[in-house]
Order: structure tokens, then C-alpha cells, then sequence
């Protein structure tokens, strides 16, 4: 520990600290635009000097180590003078157009003028301008705003991975840019707004949209993939503006996913907002009530056992459970929330959970990843473990697809299950990485257990993980990457065929004649046996919509109180933002509602109530999180010898386009436009 | 008292001999080298620590202390000799001759300071320009390989020394330290932040030392006549000999390697033929390359050549490119020249310099006219001293000096040149009352 004096303030930093950091210790802020936590330091902007009494000049606090005895001052004469130069050096080639700037309110430069800027300008000669660049649909450049922090060059060539942007030219004619036009690639190119200082980069689907001061937030979860991404909602009046990270240090830290991010212009387009009905083999408008009595009275007609309920991959803890108890309540064991047909064993949480935990990735020491693609499934979670890998000494081995840039070096070491095999057998030349390792871990995508082989994928790499050591009660290295947010609870709360009930094959083959589906778009609807009845409780008129003989509403998860467990099991909350459009209602209301109808008893009558239920069914989803290490290493259900052949393919194949919402937005849209083929209409 | 002829380390400073390795050894070139890596490390610093070797790149920090503060053990990570060959700075032209005429002294130094820094690899960072001069010294170096003077065992002391020459593409900035190192790892020339000093984390992140040419070539002759030799010309702290570079108005414009603490008058006036017009035509001398500040001639007629006499008169000594002004210089004009200069070298990277060079030159153009105000010298003074000491490196330094120095002696010039065209462009409209 070294001990500083901070204006007369004396604190004790941790040897090898910054100056900046002492500063902070000591609260006092200093100002900086290129300085950031996450990324390496520049040093360049000069914003935050201070003055070290023995330096012959003023320092750059951000860069500067500690030494026992400093003595800092951030307020001297010679540091205000410092600042109030740096300040209006970078005013004096930065356009006064604050009034039209989507930065205003929320920008660096332009708070820390008030405190260092001049009150008039001395600088008589002409403005530089800089040529805009286009880097794809998602961000907007005013490139003459650029203060040339180099933020945005530093984070996608250290967090993104994809160094694409850079200084071109020297001096005041330094430009950033990708040098030969391009759209950015990244799927985290939306942290580059965040990050920006200045107004240079910014939201190009909020341009000229409103001020930060106009917008409420509120928390919530983003569902768009399983990271469990904390994130704030910024709405005005009905609709959704913005969607930005919040700080989670042990989910996403401060990055976002491009597709949560942008794809929220799908929460207004394509929204059931009305109850429908079926009529005539024509989908007609009808009330509520006319809705609700037709499904109770074809539930009412219809033998339990023939009766089947599928959830969705967004859907909110809340809703699966208030369905599973009326499926209860009506005595049907007929549920499955695996829309893919995943291959997962729910009969222990650590089976289909991400044990390791994504802050745990930092403490792994080797990596394998079976048939995942983790940039396009879970990009948060991808940039962890590019962090990790970008510290060194941690040999990542990939089975899947070959060619794919995840971002980071890896070692190919095979395509299909025949690889399993061979590292089963222990004559793989990875298994010996694996078993050097201290700490290893398997990250298992879902995309591989959604195959015929599936239940001996899972086997196999569980055998996998044991094999290596990875299975301890102080480590656990086996990890089951989910894709969306709404995946993991039903698992949970065991939304799965009960006793004699049948699993979704057999609930879509005709195994039901009535079928209810909460937000089930990943099923074809062609698969639903033409003289199945059904019910599609959900927010967007996606896939199944059409399929449908009664349509019920939902709320988005922008609209609902909703709990949701990430990829890792933690249960978080989300907040309601806004309102569902039109006769949506939250989607338990609804399961209530149509409970009463039917006459069955489902043990609430409030969210209270519903949640306190849920939590005494299954008190994993209660609020929260505890890291867990394997203490029993029998594996799951599941032959490793029935292994098949066929290559592991990537379960996300658009990214752009991967869930009901994106599929609404224009923004994704252009940007599925942008970066890969256009997708094929599943009408032409 | 004028250094004589057998106290000079570039004996072949004008190539009026063979630069190749024959006759650099009849010069006395790589005589007894092996003897000298015989004493071993800690002898050799010591040795060059008690010369009182001040670096000749400009910043003038000694020599021997730069050099012991490598890591004493070799650790996993090699440590690397880095010759900074990117002489750019206008007004210097004292290692192009070196390089060209005198290649074996860098050569030899160059095995020497990298034993005694336990280097294995050398590098040469040669600026871009150079072609003729690196196309001598990769001759040179291939020579000194076939004789078995560096490469595997070098002049069979058993030590491994390989030497390196890269190209620069041509950017100023890249003679600064760690600019060249980033350089020569194959990125944009930009300065890194300090610390940590090259010496821990330099070239590849491995423990680096980098010298300029002149410094690393007079190391061999140093060891070879004695600390005592060396340390015996000059003022105390500033010892040795030194190339001066003198050119601009003076009838015979030169290189030549002198005692330092020459007084200025003595040094142009005996070797470069005096100042074009007599002593009393002079206007100004900018003493050490075009960054250090100019020196108006009553400075001139007394001071000494040397870091410590030109500090005491806020110039420097820095590459002792002397760059010589009559009376005929419009000196505001000379001065705007360099600004452009440094306004064209910035790397772009830290926003005083970024933004400011190009405000101070685009003032200067202004100044040069007279189209200014005579408030706005006090604003252009204040800028530099925004610029000044508040950047990663010293370019920001070195190009807003220029433009202090004219301020500070030549305010009169400007005043009556912002003057001048005040009154050429004053509005003829208005009728005097009187009239």
C-alpha cells in the first residue's frame, strides 16, 4: 500500500495504482475524456493533469503510477490552468452545434466546459471540418465532433475484438475512421455510443429522437440472449426511445449486445395489441371476453391429457409458472419449454446451467467450447472471454463450424462428435490441455444438444469435463450456453412433461388437440398437426401467430414486472417500463383470467402471491444469485456412446434476426441487410 | 584553444578517406575491442559514467546512468540496443556524416554499449531519407559480420551481437524515443506514455536503451583514451567533444567536431568562415537545432557552446545544429516557417499539441503579415505556454520554443510589423476633421 496526499487529504492506494485512482480515493474527481476503466490507458486527451509535488511538469493522472509519500494537488493554479488550456484547445476545432446534438445533455465535453471552458473565444482562425464516415446502420458519425480520444479505436480492438477502427493521418488532420469504408462487424459496435466522450458517435435509430432529460428510466433485464445484460429502458410516453446498459460487474460489466440494444423498434411494430379469433378459418377481432370463452370453453371440452402448453424463449418466470399451474390446475402433464428440442436434463440445475459463472471465465485457465458460436449467442459473454484470453495463458479449443471469428485465437480441434470421441478416449491432443489446467471449462452450446444425438452430447461432455478435473466442490467447469433470456426459469420451475406427459414432439405430431402457446415462436407452425386448436398467448405477430386459433395479447418484456434467470441462473427482475399497446395485458392477468374462466383454482390472485408461489415451487428463482460447485459428479441422463456424426452447426445463424422482437425491427432488419444474405420469406 | 587533430573521434568525418573496414581500422577502429569487453560490464559503465557523456540527441541526459538502469540480471526477456538513426531535426545533419564516412565507430559502439547493457540485438532505426547513408551502413555492417566483429562470439569475446538496420517512412516524431520503438514494432509513430522508461517495458515490452548515433559512436574511443580524456574537454558537466553543425548565413557552412563550451563566436567564426557580412551582420543564432529557441546577437558574442551556458540564456544546446541568421532573415517569416513545420510533424496524439500547433502556426502566418493585433502576441505567447510541458513528449515542447524565443527577443519586430500593415490597410473613407 502506498500512502498519497490528495489536497491535504492522505489515503492508501494499492502499490501500482494511478494517481487518478487516489484522486478518486480521496473524492476528488478529476475530469478526463480518454481515460476509461475498461480500457487500456491513452493518456492522450490531457484532461486530467494534476500536479506531483517533485514532478517538473504536471502529470497525466490517469497514467501515472503511485510512489509512497506523493503529494498530489488537483486544484492548483498551475492544474486549473492546465485544464482550462487543454479545454479550450479542444473547443477551438469543435463545432458549436450543441443545440442539434444528440450528445447534448449527456456529453463530457460539454459539462466539463462549464466548469473549464471560457466564456468567449480567442480563436480567430477557421474551423477544421471532417468528412463523416459511414460505419454501418447502427452508429452515426459527426466526425468533425471527434476529440480524438481514441475510446472508440481502443475498445473494438481490446473489448470487441475487431480492430477496425484507427487514426488515419497525423496531427490536427488525425481522423478516426476504418480507413477503407466498411460497416462495422462487431456485434457489441453499440457500446462504441456509450463510450464516445462527445457526439461523434452516435445512436443512429435515435437521431434527433429526444433529450436525456425528457426520458423516464427504468431497470430491466434484456431477454434478447441469456446473458441477463442489465440494462435501462429510457421511454417517453408510450414508447421505448432507448435502450442502454446499466453497471453489473458480474453480468455484463457495462457492455451491450447490438441486438438488445437497437432491436426495440420492434416493440412497436407487428404488436398483437387485440385479442383474435378464429372464425371461418379467418382470424377475426373480438373482445376479451369472447377470446377468453373460447378458450375455456374448448379446454373445458377437451380431455386433460389432451391438453399441451408450450413457453417461449422470452418469456418471464411469471407467466411460465401462472401456465404450468393451470395446466395443473386442469391436470395436464403436457409441457415442454424446449422449442428447439434440446437434449436438456433438468433433474439437477448444474446439468443446464453456466456453472463456471461469467465472471468466473476470468479465474478459468483452458477452454473448450463444444458447438457454440458465443459471439453471435451471447456476444457479453463472448467479450468476457476475450478479456480472459487477451491475459494470456488461456488455450482455448473449439469443435464446431471452422473459419469462425470469435474474436479471439483458437485452436480448431475438430467439427463434429467424432472429436468427443477422441478426447473421451483421451488420446486428443487438447485433452492433454484440458487436464493440465487448474481451473478448465467446457462451454456446451444448446445449439448442440438440439439434435438427434443430443442427450449424448450432453453425456459426452460432461464426461468431458469430469475427465479433465473440471468437477470439483471448489471449481465447476462444466457450462451450458443458453440463447435467450426466457430459457433458463421454465427449466427451473420444471416447465417439462410431468409423469406420463408428453414432450413436444409428441404435443406438435397431434399428441394434443389443444395447444397453448406463451410466446412459442421458435416452433415452425407447419409442424402443428393441422387439427390441433391453438392458443397463442404472446406479444408479436411472429411465427406462430398465424397458425393460431385464438390469439391472447401478452406484454413484452418492456411492459411486465418479470423475473428472469440468465444463462448462469441468476434471477433477476425487470421493471415496467411501459404499458402493453392496446388490450395487452401482462401475461399472468391473462393465465388468470382464462383460470377463471374454466373454473380452476390456481393459488393467486396477485403478482405477490404468483411470485411467492413460484418462489416456495422453485426457489431458485428467487431474486438473486449464489455461486454453486459441483458436488456430485454423476452426469446426466444419456448414453456418450451413442454419439452421432454430423458436424455441429451454429444455433444462431442470423444474428440480426435470432428472436420475435429483432424480427420487428427495421433497424435489424437493414442491419440483417447490411451484414449478411437476405433471408429467404418463409410466404414466397 | 581549438580541439586538435588528435583529439578527434571521427577522423573521417568529411570522407576524404575510405569509409570501408580497412581503413577504418588504420583509423584505429575496433583496436583492442575485445580488451575492452574483457573489463566486463560494470567497468564499462563506470568508465562511461566518469566520461561525463551527455546523450547528443538533444535532451543531454548522461550517458552512463541511462544505461545502468537496465535490469542487471537477464531475465526470460532480452534486452535490446536501439540507435536512433532518425535525425530530422532541421539544422542537423551530424550523424548523416557519421553514418556515411564513419559507419565502423557506430558499429563498434554499438557492440560495446549492447555487451554493456547485456543486449544480444541492436537495431538502427535509420530515418527514411537516408537511403544512400543506410545503404553504406548496411555495407558496413556486412563487413564487420564477414570479419567476425559482430555476429556469433563478436571479435571473439564471446559474446552474440546481432545488428539490425530498419528504415523509418519519414515522420519527425519518430526520433523520439518510444515513438521509435513503437515505430520499429511495426505501428503508427506515436510516443508511449512514461513511465514506465523504455528501460523496463521498451521494444516488444522487453528492457530497451536507445541511444542516438553520435552518443553510441564516440563510446569506443572513449573506452579506448580513458574517461579522464574525454571528461577533460569542456566545462564539468559538459564534457567531451562534439559535432557542431553549422550552416545557414555563414560563408562556409559545416560539420565539424569541437570542444563543447566553445564559445559560439570562436566556433562560427573559425570554422564556418565567419557570419556572411561580418560578426556585425549577424541577427540571431538558433543554437541547437531548429526546436531550441533563437539567440538574438548580443547573446551570441559571449556565450558559450555547451547545455549548461545555453540553458542559463532559456535556449539549448539540443542536435548543436547551428543555425546562422543575418540581418537579412525576416525573422518572423523564419520562425512561421518552423511552426508549419511542427504544426505538419505532430503526431496527433495529445490535444494541446494536436490542436494547438495548428493554431500557433496559422498565427504565426498572420504575424508574418502583420495581420494581427498587437493583443494577439500575448495570446500567441500564452498558447505556447498552454502547449508547453502539458504533452506526453517533447515535440509540443521543442515546436512552440521557437516562437517563445522570437516573442521574448523580437517582440519589437512584430509589433512594427502589425503596425505597418495597420497603417498600409488603414480605411482611407473617413475624412480627418482637421482636413
Amino acid at each position: 500500500m502506498a500512502k498519497v496526499t490528495v489536497d491535504g487529504i492522505e489515503v492508501e492506494v494499492p502499490n501500482g495504482a494511478t494517481v487518478l485512482q487516489a484522486c478518486e480515493a480521496a473524492g476528488k474527481e478529476i475530469p478526463r475524456f480518454c481515460y476509461h476503466e475498461r480500457l487500456s490507458v491513452a493518456g492522450n486527451c490531457r484532461m486530467c493533469l494534476v500536479e506531483v509535488e517533485k514532478a517538473p511538469k504536471p502529470v497525466a493522472s490517469c497514467a501515472y503510477p503511485v510512489a509512497d509519500g506523493m503529494v498530489v494537488k488537483t486544484d492548483s493554479p498551475v492544474v486549473r490552468n492546465a485544464r482550462r488550456g487543454v479545454m479550450e484547445f479542444l473547443l477551438i476545432n469543435h463545432p458549436l452545434d450543441c443545440p442539434i446534438c444528440d450528445q447534448g445533455g449527456e456529453c463530457d465535453l460539454q459539462d466539463q466546459s462549464v466548469s473549464y471552458g471560457m466564456d468567449k473565444s480567442r480563436y480567430r482562425e477557421a474551423k477544421r471540418s471532417v468528412k463523416d464516415k459511414n460505419i454501418g446502420p447502427l452508429i452515426k458519425t459527426i466526425m468533425t465532433r471527434c476529440i480524438q480520444c481514441t475510446r472508440c479505436v481502443r475498445f473494438s480492438a481490446e473489448v470487441a475484438g475487431t480492430a477496425e477502427l484507427g487514426g488515419t493521418n497525423r496531427g490536427e488532420n488525425m481522423e478516426i475512421g476504418t480507413y477503407v469504408e466498411k460497416a462495422l462487424t462487431s456485434e457489441l459496435s453499440g457500446n462504441l455510443i456509450d463510450i464516445c466522450p462527445v457526439g461523434a458517435l452516435t445512436s443512429r435509430p435515435y437521431a434527433f429522437v429526444s433529450r436525456p432529460w425528457e426520458l423516464r428510466k427504468t431497470d430491466g433485464i434484456d431477454v434478447q440472449d441469456a446473458t441477463g445484460t442489465n440494462i435501462r429502458i429510457d421511454t417517453r410516453g408510450p414508447e421505448v426511445l432507448r435502450i442502454l446498459p446499466r453497471i453489473n460487474e458480474d453480468v455484463n460489466e457495462e457492455w451491450m449486445a447490438d441486438r438488445g440494444r437497437f432491436s426495440f423498434d420492434g416493440l412497436k411494430r407487428k404488436r398483437l395489441d387485440r385479442p383474435w379469433l378464429r372464425v371461418d378459418g379467418k382470424l377475426k377481432p373480438v373482445s376479451w371476453p369472447e377470446a377468453l370463452g373460447a378458450v375455456a370453453a374448448k379446454l373445458k371440452a377437451t380431455a386433460p391429457d389432451r391438453i399441451g402448453a408450450v413457453a417461449g424463449d422470452l418469456v418471464d418466470a411469471e407467466s411460465a409458472f401462472a401456465l404450468k399451474a393451470l395446466m395443473a390446475g386442469l391436470g395436464s402433464a403436457n409441457l415442454d419449454c424446449r422449442q428447439d428440442g434440446a437434449a436438456i436434463d433438468a433433474s439437477r440445475p448444474d446439468f443446464y446451467r453456466f456453472n463456471t459463472t461469467i465472471a468466473g471465465i476470468e479465474e478459468a485457465d483452458a477452454l473448450l467450447v463444444i458447438g457454440a458460436n458465443p459471439r453471435t449467442e451471447a456476444p457479453v459473454i463472448n467479450a468476457r472471454i476475450r478479456k480472459r484470453w487477451s491475459l494470456g495463458k488461456f488455450p482455448i479449443g473449439v469443435v464446431g463450424p471452422a473459419g469462425v471469428d470469435l474474436t479471439y485465437g483458437y485452436d480448431h480441434v475438430g467439427e463434429g462428435p467424432a472429436t468427443l470421441r477422441s478426447m473421451l478416449a483421451g488420446t486428443h491432443r487438447f485433452m492433454a490441455v484440458l487436464r493440465e489446467a487448474k481451473k478448465p471449462m467446457i462451454l456446451l452450446g444448446r445449439g448442440a444438444l438440439a439434435r438427434p444425438d443430443g442427450a449424448a452430447v450432453l453425456a459426452a461432455s460432461w464426461a468431458i469435463a469430469r475427465d479433465c478435473n473440471a468437477l470439483r466442490d471448489d471449481w465447476h467447469g462444466f457450462n451450458l450456453l443458453h440463447l435467450f433470456g426466457g430459457q433458463m426459469a421454465p427449466l427451473a420451475m420444471g416447465f417439462l412433461p410431468g409423469a406420463g406427459g408428453k414432450d413436444l414432439g409428441a404435443m406438435l405430431s397431434g399428441g394434443v388437440d389443444a395447444l397453448w402457446l406463451l410466446g412459442a415462436d421458435g416452433i415452425d407452425p407447419a409442424a402443428i398437426a393441422p387439427e390441433t386448436f391453438v392458443i397463442y398467448q404472446g406479444h408479436h405477430g411472429d411465427r406462430a401467430a398465424s397458425r393460431a386459433d385464438v390469439i391472447l395479447p401478452g406484454a413484452a418484456y418492456t411492459e411486465k414486472d418479470g423475473t428472469y434467470l440468465n444463462t448462469e441462473g441468476r434471477a433477476q427482475i425487470s421493471r415496467t417500463a411501459l404499458h402493453a399497446p392496446g388490450e395487452a395485458r401482462e401475461d399472468w392477468r391473462i393465465i388468470r383470467a382464462a383460470a377463471q374462466g374454466l373454473g380452476v383454482t390456481v393459488g393467486f390472485d396477485d403478482l405477490a402471491q404468483l411470485r411467492a408461489a413460484m418462489i416456495a415451487a422453485a426457489p431458485a428463482l428467487a431474486e438473486g444469485f449464489t455461486r454453486s460447485f459441483c458436488m456430485d459428479m454423476s452426469g446426466p441422463a444419456g448414453d456418450a456412446d451413442a454419439l452421432g456424426d454430423a458436424p455441429f452447426a451454429s444455433a444462431i445463424t442470423q444474428y440480426h434476426l435470432a428472436d420475435a422482437i429483432a424480427r420487428a425491427s427495421d433497424v435489424m432488419a437493414e442491419c440483417a441487410r447490411t451484414y449478411g444474405p437476405v433471408p429467404a420469406l418463409a410466404a414466397e | 584553444m581549438a580541439l586538435s587533430d588528435k583529439d578527434r573521434i571521427f577522423t573521417n568525418l568529411y570522407g576524404m578517406q575510405d569509409w570501408r573496414l580497412a581503413a577504418a581500422q588504420r583509423r584505429g577502429n575496433w583496436d583492442g575491442t575485445k580488451g575492452i569487453l574483457e573489463k566486463g560490464r560494470d567497468w564499462i559503465i563506470e568508465e562511461m559514467k566518469s566520461s561525463g557523456l551527455r546523450g547528443r540527441g538533444g535532451a543531454g541526459f548522461p550517458t552512463g546512468m541511462k544505461w545502468s538502469f537496465m535490469p542487471k540480471q537477464a531475465s526470460e526477456r532480452p534486452h535490446y540496443l536501439v540507435v536512433n538513426a532518425d535525425e530530422s531535426e532541421p539544422g542537423t545533419c551530424k550523424d548523416r556524416d557519421i553514418i556515411r564516412h564513419d559507419p565502423q565507430t557506430l558499429i563498434e559502439g554499438c557492440l560495446i554499449a549492447g555487451f554493456a547493457m547485456g543486449a544480444h540485438a541492436g537495431y538502427i532505426y535509420i530515418r527514411g531519407e537516408y537511403y544512400n547513408e543506410s545503404v553504406v551502413l548496411e555495407a558496413a555492417i556486412q563487413e564487420a559480420y564477414d570479419a567476425g566483429l559482430i555476429g556469433k562470439n563478436a571479435c571473439g569475446s564471446g559474446w552474440d551481437f546481432d545488428l539490425y538496420v530498419h528504415r523509418g517512412a519519414g515522420a519527425y516524431i519518430c526520433g523520439e524515443e518510444t515513438a521509435l520503438i513503437e515505430s520499429l514494432e511495426g505501428k503508427k509513430g506515436m510516443p508511449r506514455l512514461k513511465p514506465p522508461f523504455p528501460a523496463a517495458v521498451g521494444l516488444y515490452g522487453c528492457p530497451t536503451t536507445v541511444n542516438n548515433v553520435e552518443t553510441i559512436a564516440v563510446v569506443p574511443t572513449i573506452l579506448r583514451r580513458g574517461a579522464a580524456w574525454f571528461a577533460g574537454f569542456g566545462r564539468p558537466k559538459n564534457s567531451g567533444t562534439k559535432v557542431f553543425c553549422i550552416q545557414g548565413h555563414v560563408n562556409k557552412p559545416c560539420n565539424v567536431e569541437e570542444e563543447m563550451s566553445i564559445p559560439m563566436r570562436e566556433l562560427i567564426e573559425r570554422h564556418a568562415g565567419g557570419v556572411r557580412g561580418g560578426w556585425d551582420n549577424l541577427l540571431c543564432v538558433i543554437p541547437g537545432g531548429s526546436s531550441t529557441p533563437l539567440l538574438p546577437k548580443d547573446i551570441c558574442d559571449t556565450v558559450l557552446m555547451d547545455f549548461d551556458a545555453l540553458r542559463e540564456h532559456k535556449s539549448g544546446l539540443g542536435t548543436a545544429g547551428v543555425i546562422v541568421m543575418d540581418k537579412s532573415t525576416d525573422i518572423v517569416r523564419a520562425i512561421a516557417r518552423l511552426s508549419r513545420f511542427y504544426k505538419h510533424e505532430s503526431c496527433g496524439q495529445c490535444t494541446p499539441c494536436r490542436e494547438g500547433m495548428g493554431w500557433v502556426s496559422r498565427m504565426m502566418d498572420r504575424m508574418v503579415e502583420g495581420r494581427a493585433d498587437v493583443e494577439e502576441i500575448d495570446v500567441l505567447e500564452e498558447v505556447t505556454r498552454r502547449i508547453e510541458g502539458h504533452t506526453i513528449c517533447a515535440l509540443a515542447d521543442g515546436g512552440v520554443w521557437p516562437v517563445q524565443g522570437l516573442i521574448r527577443h523580437f517582440r519589437p519586430v512584430m509589433e512594427a510589423r502589425i503596425a505597418d500593415y495597420k497603417a498600409k490597410h488603414a480605411r482611407p473613407s473617413m475624412p480627418l476633421a482637421a482636413e
